[in-house]
């Protein structure tokens, strides 16, 4: 199991980068912390003639408190925002759902950008982005342009990001001070992939409930603040509306009866620390 | 920017336990195949080559990575520790190292050299860790001999031979 | 716990049933294992990758490797041409015109059959030319499972034999009848076993070479035995066994009867490396080794008994049923009659009866993975005990205690021939029970059930057989046939102990071990025997067929180590020690028999005082042989042979003893299971083992909890899955789960030593007794748990949460307002086959529509990818074509077919192909409907991809190919519609296909 040949290019700037992208288009592949990418040119499933390397790229590895946001480079480990001392005020979301990404060493690898755009819909890194309406940057050498994560995620392994483009930064709204968050997500083993993922996000605004791993990308909801006969309505709605499959041993009722399950625990987690609610 | 064509054979120079070396490689060298047979490091083992089970972890910049998903040309320049690395100067065990034989907690020892360089960085992060925290630090590495239990109880020891007790509660 | 102890000193006490630091460890610790991988190979050695098949069943039409051996650094492509001319058929185990080759020859019976060999410079270049290798098949139907395989009109595999049932046996031991017809109550269980394996971190690899001079072949492999393989393998490369040198390296990276299976690749290596004309070397992959390397037998089950009201078995019938997979490989179908004498557990059952039938099914080849045969019998019994006691409305403790062979009754003769050779299995039950906690476990139970909870317990009780007679496989054959064949049994081990001019000591013995610590033990055997120190004793397990004491039972598995290894280790110890006493008496000046071995040293008992160093005693036979007192012989050197009594060949009435020792294990779990997650929690777990004497408690200790461990992840949710057309879906360790530190909870392990009669330590196996009590163990739990709420269920492995939510049920209420996503289409079985329809409007009228399906130049435009299409016979068409997601995609050699053609209202329209990803293939139909803006085409498909694109991303599998059906219509609209296709907006999935395949702008 090796990887079929390709012209390796350590990248130094995104300027080279998007070069690069706008010469080679999808004879090209960006290769960050490659924990996805790697396993996919091992077994030869993917086979790109040219890999531009960005994983020492120092004008892309930096995380910034910014405008509100968390912003993330794309050069910048899970590790690097996981062990941030700051986050658990910063981000909480991240906070609680990174420890379920995978595992130690691959989270000290894998780039938080780099999740984002391998889209994965069982990945809790673009689930924690829909929940919290955050956004991508994308940069081409036409210019740049910011996609909230609606805009960006556009299916199974699929998003807005063009050929020529290199998602240059992730960008997490920072927890507002009447906000309160909880995560949950439902595996085989521990740091595999979501069966179902749900986080809920409560303010005096209403609930933010959103789901991975059933559709084929993260899906939100807005609802008011409900009480708990309306709230599993909402979830059971909510679970139906997300066209879950069978798939092996995992039949989408099963589907559905996590969402409605993990989601009522998400959402009672939530509410109680939220200002303004009950 | 620097190119390595497909069809290129690469001198790429790096440090690997403390000492400078250089070795050559392809483009699409995994750094685990470059330490084991152009290095000779056969510490570092290979057990799936997709990231799972993690007999090739190896600490890159002193942080545990998965040698098979690194390509050789991205070690170029870095400090490389492998298993070969743990013991002391005079060629005895480490501390860890000692841990794992005085709890049995290896077997046939392949999976070994990656969980020992995963503790390795995370003892260094988190000095007196939790056997939670340990569990699911160990969760990326798959051993089938020892059921693991073993291996908890080694790294637990480890921490409390290395930490005194008064700086546990900071961990 | 039993922790190893630090050596210390010379003292006198023994160091068996002690637990020293293990001698491997400073090794591999350091990180100087000598794995395969690692073993230096000789200037020029080649490196070799395996081209498989992607199919689970075809006609093999044609090998071209023209376009192969012109890729860079490729020496030589083998086939299955060569093999012919240069080996012969595997020898099977039953009498039946079945081959097997190491490499597909005229059809692929399994997806991952080798079909060719490349040997290249290194291993990448020949993983490169792999995809060069222009092979054809012609796909036939398929037998996935045991039902499948043995339904009238099954698709046969092997032809010749006239049907998938290979070998179908009856047994019977008393009178089952008269028992059946008089019992009280009959009580019945319907089992299934699946296919999973221990799946060792390192996998096979084989170093191979040919020598055209010496007409012979060299190899060294991680191949562990058992030997009698060794002629399987010289018998196919047609020589004799001498000209197959066989070694196997230090270390090997487990094996847990897994690497029983590099077998035939240390064929296909040998020949790969005569047609190279150099040395070859061979490190399977992982995807390899899930896909094909080997797997336990599935088997399906139905056991009754025949019970007096008290619970007692007065009689058992099996009926059994085996999947071995593709072909029968040696030693199957040995999953049979490994159990055979035992097949009554451990109970005092007077009569039995059996019908085992072999099955041969569209999957990987099965065979040795730990506990063989074990778990899949008990799975059966045990179920059986749990079923008996709740139909009996009595007390599961109840019936073990009745039931139990007594503790007075061993040497105990089993209904079938096993001669249980000691133990007290109501002790240890007891044991288990107290030390336990098994009355907390009833308050647990107690206290969950009284909130609602999901609380259960079970219990197991199995025999663990070990040193394996040699002759049970014979009892497949009928006493005719076995008269014929001349009788097999026995289970000889060697060992070789030896001292070296300075005194040194060394042991040789051929157990290639994977990680057990066999060297540590026989170094503590020999160190009490000679009165040193374990680490003064050298012991060597590097197995060289050209140099080794070896018979065909030797090898890693029947947990033979300890009662039959170790053993002999101390019988070769003992008899070079009474020679050395009697040189040693001569200077003490004392008989013999009072030379005593101590500390180092030798003395005479009643002088203690005047004693020699051992080393100038051992030694002194090299420098003076002249002084060797007449009869003791010169030559330090002891080998013995040893074959346990007990095990003779099967008898006329096909009794057979099948293993010369039987420890026990007696096993209680809590479980409890969430409701919302159908996750079981183990809440503890106890297993109580009765191995005969420990030799070393530690790595008792370590074995035990490895093989709980592996059971662990067999009982929840490890599972090698296959699609309904044999694709195989588990072929990554993220698609096959092994239990991680978080999954695997900590064991109360308790002991019980009553030691064997037959070994000459006393010592019996205890590393498979979990693989057979654990699962069994936590399905009754689970089965427990479930009781009160849904009664008896059938209760399947692995018990994936998945599986134990369907069994309690999801209340699934229906949405408060129609969902805008289309409803699922419920799945077939677990298969990989996706089912989809749809619709789309397109702005045409029907006949525009039917016409751009029958036009080839607008099908080449509207199929995804597309490259080129031409036309083979009416409605019939050979196309090129891309097909992928996101960075994934491969090009399709594809066949697509026009059926059912009903102008302009509908069509069937088929595709099928194949590349280096694997096959896809798909048939669906088409119905065509004018509507107020064109036409409605409503689309009914069924996808089925194979090989390695299902092995490794079915997960993902469902999604994408939703999305490229969905975009082929989205296509056949613009298309017939007249439009040229206008780039889709650039957020869309498609478009991004598009760009990939270089179709759209």
């Amino acid at each position: 199991m090796k990887p079929a040949p390709f012209d390796h290019v350590r990248i130094d700037s995104p300027e080279e980068a998007c070069d690069l992208l706008a010469e080679h288009g999808d004879d090209a592949r960006v290769l960050a912390g490659g924990q996805s990418l790697m396993p996919m040119l091992n077994m030869r499933l993917a086979k790109p003639a040219v890999l531009l390397d960005i994983s020492r790229c120092a004008a892309l590895d930096y995380v910034r408190v910014e405008d509100g946001t968390l912003a993330i480079g794309a050069a910048t480990t899970q590790a690097a925002i996981e062990w941030r001392p700051a986050l658990a005020t910063e981000v909480p979301l991240l906070a609680a759902a990174l420890p379920a990404v995978a595992h130690f060493p691959i989270r000290n690898r894998g780039t938080v950008c780099g999740s984002l755009a391998h889209a994965d819909p069982s990945a809790e890194l673009p689930l924690c982005l829909a929940a919290l309406d955050g956004e991508v940057v994308l940069r081409s050498r036409a210019g740049t342009r910011r996609l909230k994560a609606a805009q960006f995620q556009a299916g199974v392994l699929a998003t807005a990001c063009r050929a020529d483009e290199l998602l240059v930064e992730a960008r997490f709204p920072l927890r507002s001070p009447d906000e309160a968050c909880a995560f949950e997500e439902f595996s085989l083993r521990h740091g595999d992939y979501a069966i179902v993922a749900v986080a809920a996000v409560a303010s005096p605004r209403g609930i933010r409930i959103a789901v991975g791993g059933v559709a084929d990308r993260p899906v939100v909801a807005d609802w008011p603040d409900l009480d708990d006969a309306a709230l599993d309505t909402a979830l059971n709605d909510l679970a139906w509306s997300l066209g879950a499959r069978d798939e092996g041993e995992v039949s989408a009722k099963m589907r559905r009866h996590l969402v409605r399950g993990l989601g009522r625990r998400v959402v009672r987690r939530a509410r109680p620390t939220a200002g303004g609610l009950s | 920017m620097k190119r390595t064509g497909r069809d290129e054979s690469a001198e790429i120079r790096l440090t690997v336990n403390g000492r400078a070396c250089a070795g050559r490689t392809t483009s699409r060298t995994l750094l685990a195949d470059f330490l084991r047979h152009e290095l000779g490091l056969t510490g570092t083992h290979v057990g799936c080559e997709h990231g799972v089970c993690g007999a090739c972890t190896v600490l890159i910049d002193g942080v545990a990575q998965r040698s098979c998903l690194t390509l050789a040309v991205q070690a170029e320049g870095r400090h490389v520790e492998t298993v070969e690395g743990l013991a002391t100067e005079d060629g005895s065990l480490g501390t860890l190292q000692a841990a794992f034989r005085s709890h049995h907690a290896l077997q046939c020892g392949f999976c070994t050299p990656g969980i020992l360089m995963s503790c390795t960085d995370y003892l260094r992060r988190v000095p007196r860790p939790t056997e939670t925290q340990v569990r699911e630090m160990l969760s990326g590495h798959l051993c089938r001999c020892t059921g693991y239990t073993n291996i908890v109880a080694a790294v637990l020891a480890c921490a409390a031979a290395t930490t005194p007790a008064e700086d546990a509660d900071d961990a | 716990m039993n922790a190893p102890e630090r050596a210390t000193g010379v003292g006198t006490d023994p160091w068996l049933g002690r637990s020293p630091e293990r001698v491997e460890d400073l090794t591999l610790l350091a990180g100087h294992g000598a794995f395969l991988d690692y073993l230096p190979v000789r200037p020029g050695t080649l490196h070799a990758a395996v081209l498989r098949s992607p199919h689970a069943h075809a006609v093999l039409v044609r090998v071209a490797t023209d376009r192969a051996m012109s890729c860079p650094g490729v020496r030589a492509v083998l086939t299955g041409e060569d093999v012919t001319r240069w080996a012969q058929p595997f020898v099977v185990g039953v009498k039946q015109p079945m081959q097997h080759w190491p490499l597909a020859i005229d059809r692929v019976r399994y997806v991952g059959e080798p079909v060719a060999v490349v040997i290249a410079e290194d291993r990448a270049r020949a993983e490169d030319a792999l995809d060069a290798i222009d092979v054809d098949y012609d796909p036939l139907p398929v037998a996935v499972e045991i039902a499948d395989a043995i339904a009238p009109g099954a698709p046969l595999l092997h032809p010749e034999v006239g049907s998938n049932i290979v070998s179908d046996r009856s047994f019977r031991y008393g009178d089952p009848e008269t028992a059946f017809a008089t019992a009280a109550r009959r009580v019945a269980v319907t089992v299934q076993y699946p296919r999973n394996s221990c799946t060792p971190i390192e996998c096979g690899a084989v170093l191979a070479e040919y020598s055209p001079g010496e007409g012979a072949y060299d190899v060294t492999s991680n191949f562990m035995g058992p030997f009698s393989l060794h002629t399987v393998m010289a018998l196919a490369l047609k020589v004799p066994a001498t000209r197959l040198r066989h070694r196997c390296p230090r270390d090997s990276g487990g094996s847990f009867g897994v690497k029983q299976s590099v077998f035939p690749m240390v064929v296909l290596m040998c020949l790969a490396a005569r047609k190279a004309g150099a040395p070859v070397k061979w490190v399977e992959d992982r995807l390899e080794h899930l896909t094909a390397a080997t797997s336990a037998t599935g088997r399906s089950s139905t056991l009754e008994a025949a019970v007096d009201p008290d619970g007692r078995i007065r009689a058992l019938a099996y009926d059994q049923f085996d999947d071995v997979g593709g072909y029968l490989r040696a030693p199957e179908p040995a999953t049979f009659y490994r159990m055979h004498g035992c097949l009554t557990g451990a109970y005092d059952i007077p009569h039995l009866a059996v019908r085992n039938r072999v099955v041969v099914t569209n999957r990987t080849p099965a065979g040795l993975v730990r506990g063989f045969g074990g778990p899949q019998v008990y799975f059966a019994l045990e179920r059986l005990m749990q079923r008996i006691a709740v139909e009996l409305g009595l007390d599961p403790l109840d019936v073990y205690r009745r039931n139990f062979v007594p503790c007075d009754a061993f040497p105990f003769r089993a209904a079938a021939g096993a001669l249980l050779d000691s133990g007290d299995y109501a002790a240890a039950l007891d044991k288990a029970l107290a030390e336990g906690g098994h009355d907390e476990l009833l308050r647990r139970r107690d206290a969950a059930r009284a909130e609602g909870r999901l609380y259960g317990i079970g219990f197991a009780a199995i025999v663990e057989p070990s040193i394996s007679n040699m002759g049970y496989i014979t009892t497949v054959l009928t006493a005719e046939q076995r008269a014929r064949a001349g009788p097999k049994n026995g289970a000889i081990a060697a060992a070789t102990v030896n001292v070296d001019p300075l005194g040194g000591v060394c042991v040789t013995i051929a157990s290639a071990p994977a990680g057990q610590g066999h060297r540590t033990v026989c170094a503590q055997v020999v160190a009490d025997v000679l009165g040193v120190r374990p680490e003064d004793v050298t012991v060597n397990t590097e197995f060289d067929t050209h140099k080794d004491a070896w018979s065909v039972a030797e090898g890693n598995y029947s947990s033979r180590f300890a009662g039959a290894v170790a053993g002999t280790v101390h019988l070769a110890a003992t008899r070079l020690r009474d020679r050395l006493a009697h040189i040693a008496a001569t200077s003490l000046d004392c008989e013999s028999r009072e030379v005593v071995f101590a500390g180092g040293r030798v003395h005479a008992r009643t002088a203690p005082d005047r004693s020699l160093p051992f080393a100038r005693v051992a030694s002194a036979p090299h420098w003076a042989p002249a002084l060797v007192p007449e009869g003791v012989g010169i030559g330090m050197r002891e080998t013995v042979f040893w074959t346990p009594e007990s095990l003779a060949a099967p008898d006329a009435e096909d009794h057979i003893n099948t293993s010369a020792a039987y420890g026990f294990a007696f096993d209680l779990c809590g479980v409890e299971i969430d409701r919302t997650t159908g996750r079981v929690r183990i809440d503890r777990y106890v297993t109580c083992h009765d191995a005969g004497r420990l030799l070393n408690p530690a790595l008792a200790d370590g074995q035990v909890r490895g093989g709980f461990a592996q059971a662990v992840g067999a009982a929840l949710m490890e599972e090698f899955r296959y699609g309904a057309d044999g694709s195989f879906l588990s072929g990554t360790l993220a698609d096959y789960l092994v239990p991680t530190a978080c999954e695997i909870p900590d064991p109360v392990i308790v002991h019980l030593e009553t030691p064997s009669p037959f070994t000459p330590l006393g010592a019996k196996g205890i590393g498979e007794g979990n693989s057979m009590s654990t699962p069994v163990c936590i399905a009754n739990a689970v089965a427990d748990a479930l009781h009160p709420v849904v009664g008896t269920v059938d209760i399947r492995l692995p018990l994936t949460p998945g599986r134990v939510l369907d069994l309690l049920g999801i209340d699934d209420p229906p949405p408060s307002v129609a969902p805008t996503a289309p409803p699922a289409t419920p799945a077939r079985g677990t298969g990989r086959t996706m089912r989809m329809s749809g619709s789309v409007v397109v702005a045409a009228r029907p006949e525009d529509v039917f016409r751009t399906l029958l036009d080839p130049d607008a099908l080449a435009r509207v199929i995804p990818g597309c490259h080129g299409l031409v036309e083979t016979a009416p409605h019939r068409y050979a196309a090129d074509v891309t097909i992928g997601v996101s960075g994934v995609k491969a090009r399709y050699r594809a066949e697509i077919a026009l059926d059912d053609v009903d102008a302009p209202r509908g069509l069937r329209l088929s595709g099928r192909g194949t590349s280096s990803l694997g096959t896809a293939s798909g048939s669906g139909t088409v119905r065509l409907e004018a509507v107020d803006r064109g036409t409605r085409v409503d689309y009914d498909y069924a996808v089925d991809v194979g090989g390695k694109v299902a092995a490794v991303g079915s997960r993902l599998l469902d999604g994408a190919a939703r999305a490229i059906l969905a975009q082929l219509f989205e296509r056949l609209g613009r298309e017939a519609a007249g439009a040229v296709a206008p780039s889709p907006a650039p957020s869309s999935w498609i478009a991004r296909i598009l760009r990939w395949l270089g179709i759209g702008s």
